[in-house]
């Protein structure tokens, strides 16, 4: 029950030695609050991301002998991630959600796309009502650039996805975002 | 360009991740083109709305010591015997499973207590610190009066800690604890500095005046003074500079109280 058949769990069970709590200590504790910043706006509930985020720490202590490189941000980020988007899997199989195509949400681009009506149907929010309406997948390469000021070449590594589709996902994001957080009675653009 | 292409990449170009010659054509167009400099300045006005109206969430303390108790737990499995609590995987058993790492950690500790040195007192009031914020147990005398948590301490300790009021420095007291450190009782002050929690660890040490640099462990940064006889060792997810200064105000205070 407790294998899920990841790279790193199978073999013996092994733990840290002295020198690797060191490291983890110093490279993937320090962005706990990162890691759970990501999980409170992917997740949208307090409870579910505390969860996450120790199931996440949990998974990178397992796999820390998997991390090789410097940036322990983008390593421990990808796995909340992952773990956070098992979650909503799980909702979503409940019916909460639509899937992400990113074939569909990226079709929209004109003015009338289903998306940009929505957008427009509920403008005037707050920025943070905004953020937390959009899709996930746009909601997720915000967050990781304007609040934890991440490179495209990291997000991308994060989110498991080609550096044009985070350059893609931010202007679409962006652009939803604009639509909806427009004050009331503000001209149209374009 | 025409504004179309201009448009589409606005975002990228805003993030400067265009590279210089695609920034360059665009920087170009923007000089005569005013309704593409008008759709920057909407998403760069986007940008500094995002970062200053939406929250950053950052990890509660609780969470914080669930964490790094069990990674500290992991490590001292590992050190300890090869076997692996199976259950500590399942996270979601949360209460439950810090209950475990807990009495992991308490087994680990009464074996470590034989061993001397500053660096088992350091794991010591540290896991101390993780337990107070992990439970219910944070505080066994609440004040913030300095005159009522003192005297709190008497017949329950063989000395008496320096207790001092640094609220107007920003550093509230909130009460304090007995605890128990190296096999002895000693007291506990819990302050408090915005949202982070300091415990301050204290009881007699007729060493010599001391004063070590902060160092971090489990993500905690740790100041270990030794002044007038008292040993000091105080826990903070607070950075390590303000907790310096925090360690020198506590110090200085407990200095003109004798």
């Amino acid at each position: 029950m407790t294998h899920d058949g990841r790279p790193g769990t199978a073999g013996p069970q092994r733990h840290f030695s002295g020198r690797e709590l060191d490291r983890f200590n110093e490279c993937v504790l320090p962005y706990l609050d990162a890691a759970h910043n990501l999980a409170r706006y992917l997740l949208r509930d307090g409870h579910d991301a505390e969860d996450a985020v120790q199931d996440a720490f949990l998974r990178a202590i397992r796999h820390f002998d998997g991390f090789r490189g410097v940036d322990g941000r983008a390593w421990l980020l990808s796995i909340v991630r992952n773990t956070c988007f098992t979650r909503l899997r799980g909702r979503r199989s409940s019916g909460e959600n639509v899937e992400f195509d990113e074939e569909i949400h990226t079709v929209g681009e004109t003015a009338s796309g289903p998306e940009e009506e929505l957008a427009r149907k509920s403008a005037t929010q707050s920025v943070r009502e905004g953020l937390d309406r959009l899709t996930v997948e746009f909601r997720e390469v915000l967050v990781l650039r304007e609040l934890e000021g991440l490179s495209y070449k990291e997000i991308a590594q994060v989110a498991g996805v080609p550096i044009g589709t985070v350059m893609s996902r931010l202007a679409r994001g962006r652009k939803q975002l604009l639509l909806s957080v427009r004050p009331p009675g503000a001209k149209e653009t374009g | 360009m025409l504004c179309e292409d201009v448009l589409e990449r606005l975002s990228a170009f805003q993030d400067d991740e265009l590279g210089p010659v695609r920034s360059r054509e665009i920087q170009q167009h923007l000089d005569g083109c005013l309704n593409c400099t008008d759709a920057l300045g909407q998403m760069k006005e986007l940008a500094e709305r995002l970062r200053a109206e939406a929250p950053y969430y950052r990890a509660p303390d609780s969470l914080r010591a669930r964490v790094a108790q069990a990674a500290w737990s992991d490590a001292s499995r590992g050190r300890v015997s090869g076997r692996r609590i199976g259950a500590t995987a399942r996270v979601w058993l949360g209460a439950a499973a810090a209950v475990m790492v807990l009495v992991g950690g308490t087994w680990l500790l009464t074996s470590l207590q034989r061993q001397e040195g500053p660096g088992s007192i350091q794991r010591e009031v540290v896991s101390s610190h993780i337990r107070s914020l992990m439970g219910s147990h944070l505080t066994d005398i609440v004040s913030t009066d300095q005159h009522t948590v003192k005297p709190w301490f008497n017949g329950k300790l063989d000395f008496s800690p320096p207790v001092s009021d640094l609220s107007t420095s920003g550093y509230p007291l909130i009460g304090g604890r007995l605890d128990y450190v190296r096999g002895r009782p000693v007291a506990a002050l819990v302050y408090q500095h915005r949202k982070h929690l300091i415990n301050v660890f204290a009881w007699p040490d007729e060493g010599a005046d001391s004063e070590t640099p902060p160092r971090t462990q489990q993500g905690y940064h740790v100041v270990h003074e030794t002044h007038g006889g008292i040993a000091y060792w105080i826990v903070s997810d607070l950075n390590s500079e303000e907790l310096s200064a925090f360690a020198r105000l506590l110090v200085t205070a407990g200095e003109k109280r004798r």
